[in-house]
């Protein structure tokens, strides 16, 4: 294992705008309000950042490729501006560019900025083929992100013996907490307490998830700006730290050879345990006081329990109902509604969940404030169970 | 001898009481007539049911031993881009053969049988496989719908392993215009029904029949089966009594359960009589369409050694009835539906690419490694098998005739689809190997995790910017 990361990296200011269906704003609008935020927050100038990570994902339907729109918008001097993609795990990835950026000494002061407008694309849900391979369009089925996350609900239910009714009410139950949670986020694009029968009764959109089994489809950005570990006082007197960063992608091996079951997601298990090493946490359990994982569909976030090893294989059914993921449980999952409640514009999603982390260990988190917490952890899935692009980010004071 | 070695027939697993069709749209003057037809799914189309009635004929047959695959059909979906060319694709047997569409006629499944004949007799071809296909498109309300059903047939021609024997023929050819399309027309059109069964089908069969009797000094009672392409039912007997045929002689129209399938027609019925026939039985075959071909078989031992197939009968005995006139409207496009914008972001076809992958897409043709023997879909240069991911020692290997299993499903509300919801799921093939595939001619409550599925060839779509039809395969519940 190399030597990693770990309070290498410091986060001091970060910026978020509210998430929803944001018809009357462009992305340039979002990201201008991320970054203005980001850099008050830090209480830096402008000038100060010396290089740039820029995730967009289906920047076809807003910005076009490469960097330079961003830099055009933003007026940023001449620095370098990378644009990344990594599907839903781009948010992370642009942050991991920058955390490297200043882990390495290459810059001292380095942004990272995630931004989807999704909500051109005229119907409800992602864009049926964009980004899609030439092979992918003409050898897959005609699917959906939902439909493919149900698949792993149908083979988790049969695997353990869970009835179409037990099945879905776990899920409901994951679902319903991350609504409660989301009344007391204002950036959140859902604010409604969303019960567990309502859950149950919403209109199927892929057998077995209905309508509130997914996350919402909304636009928004979120920026985070990084500097060396041993700079960061010098900003701020509460910076939070790096602890792990870690990226797995699919092999090909759950897609095309016959041992992966459906019903869990390796890259997140492998990233999971990496971040652990990096963090030096042995006990995620006892250790993690609080997640803000990849909840696309109730089901990705099932699973999610289980993959991070927080859960024991089959067993996260017991957690959901015992509360353990609940704001008063004992790791509260989603504080912030999660994009169950913010809704899922691709790239702000990695960086709009560290920004909760960032405030919950900042203790600036209100009503939904949890106590004391020392480690929160970010998650997310790009792609779909067999072939996906999972990150896993630990951060701590 | 020379005659058919193998056979392979489909029929749709859709059918529809005329009854249905009456009802919804009989107030505009459309017949009323008995029993049900067979219709094609929304993903089929001529090409897909020629593909499905190849793979039952191919059951026990090499593919590499076919050099030559002709192609009947008055529907084919490309005018310009051979449609053989295609199905030879999807089975993806050798390039070094040679293919053919014969269409414009109903004639024409008896016309390619015969061409192939010739090309068998003369030596010039070995093995030819002919199949006939036709799905056409009728107006609501004609006289059309309710005569014409959906089906394929496929007749294995060769010298090698005769089930029987093609002893003769007698053809007539008449430019008839009881029914015709030209070029700038979608639908057929038609002649007064009275004159076309009188002066049509009641004359050229028995001309083409006796003519065939004539010149081989043949009677009637030598045969054991007379079939002919009469899909009236009044007709159809009054043209066995014009034939001097016992009524027990007479094959079956299938008229009420499957309707007037074109091209195929008189061969599905040849295969219907193959499946009972016995060594020795003489069978004549007639077909019409801008006159008649009349044909003459005879049936050897080795009918009793063919591997078993679907056929006629099989195909016949599993069914899903369609009880809504206005999903078999959508199902034959012939009802403008909203597919949504998530429908009509089809990605334009890219023929460079398609020709690339060909195998792949159209051919269902995976690889299997050399070193750890795992197969995998599609085609890897490096092993997916995590233990091995040898690099470059890989072999082709099909998929296309495997069974699989569908470890886990969905059906999805959301994917574009003209009969949602969409269905897909995880299959893991017998013997190694797995991809998602689309499921169809599936209703979701059928679906159960590990249950057992084969492959199908269908339409995904018509991509109308580039005018392309796209194919590729599907899996489906193992039907009968």
């Amino acid at each position: 294992m190399p030597e990693g990361i770990k309070d290498k990296v410091a986060i001091i200011g970060m910026g978020c705008t509210k998430f929803g269906e944001l018809w009357s704003k462009g992305w340039e609008d979002l990201v201008i309000d991320a970054y203005t935020e980001a850099v008050a927050d830090a209480g830096i100038e402008r000038r100060d950042i010396e290089a740039v990570w820029f995730g967009s994902c289906f920047e076809e339907l807003y910005s076009g490729k490469n960097a330079m729109p961003l830099s055009e918008v933003l007026k940023l001097p001449f620095i370098p501006v990378t644009r990344v993609e990594n599907w839903c795990a781009t948010g992370s990835e642009a942050l991991r560019g920058a955390s490297y950026a200043v882990a390495s000494g290459a810059c001292d002061i380095a942004l990272a900025l995630g931004v989807e407008k999704l909500k051109d694309i005229g119907y409800g849900g992602l864009p049926a083929s964009l980004g899609m391979s030439q092979r992918r369009i003409h050898m897959d089925p005609n699917s959906t992100a939902p439909g493919l996350f149900a698949t792993m609900a149908t083979r988790y239910f049969a695997k353990y013996g869970l009835s179409s009714e037990e099945g879905k009410r776990t899920l409901a139950k994951i679902s319903s907490k991350s609504h409660h949670n989301g009344t007391m986020c204002e950036r959140a694009h859902l604010r409604v307490e969303v019960p567990v029968e309502t859950v149950m009764k919403a209109p199927i959109v892929a057998w077995p998830l209905g309508l509130y089994d997914c996350c919402g489809v909304s636009d928004g950005a979120a920026a985070a700006i990084v500097t060396r570990a041993e700079l960061a006082k010098n900003f701020r007197p509460d910076p939070v730290y790096i602890k792990a960063l870690q990226i797995s992608v699919s092999s090909g091996e759950e897609w095309m050879y016959t041992d992966w079951d459906s019903t869990w997601v390796m890259p997140t298990y492998h990233a999971g345990g990496k971040a652990y090493e990096e963090a030096g946490i042995k006990n995620p359990r006892e250790e993690i006081s609080m997640l803000d994982p990849h909840d696309c569909f109730s089901i990705t976030e099932l699973v999610i329990y289980e993959d991070l090893q927080i859960s024991a294989r089959g067993r996260a059914k017991e957690d959901v109902d015992s509360g353990f993921f609940n704001l008063d449980g004992q790791i509260p999952c989603q504080t912030d509604g999660g994009l169950k409640c913010f809704g899922h514009p691709i790239s702000a999603s990695g960086l709009r969940m560290m920004y909760e982390e960032y405030k919950q260990l900042q203790g600036k988190c209100g009503p939904r404030q949890v106590k004391n917490p020392k480690l929160g952890l970010t998650h997310n899935l790009g792609g779909f169970p067999p072939r996906a692009i999972c990150s896993v980010c630990i951060v701590g004071l | 001898m020379i005659g058919i070695t193998s056979y392979g027939a489909y029929i749709p697993r859709y059918r529809i009481k005329r009854d249905i069709i009456y009802s919804a749209i009989g107030w505009m003057g459309g017949g009323k007539m008995p029993g049900e037809k067979a219709i094609a799914n929304y993903d089929e189309d001529n090409v897909t049911m020629a593909v499905a009635a190849n793979m039952d004929c191919l059951n026990g047959i090499k593919r590499e031993s076919i050099d030559g695959l002709y192609f009947a059909t008055t529907a084919a979906p490309y005018m310009v881009r051979q449609n053989a060319g295609i199905i030879a694709t999807a089975l993806d047997i050798r390039p070094n053969i040679r293919t053919m569409d014969l269409t414009n006629s109903v004639k024409s499944g008896t016309s390619a049988l015969l061409s192939a004949f010739d090309a068998v007799k003369a030596g010039s071809l070995e093995t030819v496989m002919v199949c006939a296909s036709d799905h056409r498109l009728c107006k609501a309300a004609s006289i059309q719908e309710q005569i014409y059903g959906d089906g394929a047939a496929t007749l294995l021609l060769g010298s090698d392993g005769v089930v029987a024997s093609l002893e003769g023929s007698y053809s007539v050819s008449y430019d008839f215009m009881d029914r015709w399309r030209a070029d700038k027309d979608e639908f057929e059109r038609s002649w007064e029904e009275r004159w076309i069964r009188e002066e049509g089908y009641a004359k050229f069969i028995p001309e083409a029949i006796f003519g065939l009797l004539k010149k081989y000094n043949l009677n009637i009672k030598d045969f054991a089966k007379v079939i002919y392409s009469c899909p009236f039912v009044r007709d159809h007997t009054t043209i066995g009594k014009r034939l001097d045929a016992d009524p027990n002689q007479i094959q079956d129209n299938m008229f009420t359960t499957v309707g007037d399938t074109g091209t195929a027609y008189p061969l599905m019925m040849l295969i219907a009589a193959l499946e009972e026939a016995k060594p020795g039985d003489k069978i004549i075959v007639a077909s019409y369409g801008n006159g008649s071909d009349a044909l003459f078989f005879e049936v050897t031992e080795r009918i009793t050694q063919l591997e078993e197939r679907r056929g006629i009968s099989k195909h016949l005995a599993t069914k899903k009835d369609l009880t809504s006139y206005e999903k078999y409207l959508v199902f034959s496009n012939l009802l403008t539906v909203e597919v949504g914008l998530r429908g009509e972001e089809i990605p334009p076809a890219r023929s460079s690419f398609l020709w690339r992958d060909r195998r792949g897409i159209l051919g269902l043709c995976g690889s299997r490694c050399r070193r750890c023997g795992t197969p995998q879909y599609p085609y890897q240069r490096i092993c997916v098998n995590p233990n091995c991911k040898a690099i470059d020692e890989m072999e082709d290997y099909h998929f296309s005739d495997k069974k699989g299993y569908l470890r886990t499903y969905t059906a999805d509300n959301l994917a574009f689809s003209l009969s949602p919801p969409e269905i897909y799921g995880m299959v893991d093939f017998e013997g190694g190997g797995r991809y998602y595939f689309g499921i169809t001619d599936c209703d979701p409550d059928l679906l159960k995790v590990d249950m057992p599925l084969e492959m199908t060839f269908r339409k995904k779509w018509f991509e109308k910017s580039r005018g392309v039809y796209d194919y590729c395969w599907k899996a489906m519940p193992i039907r009968g």
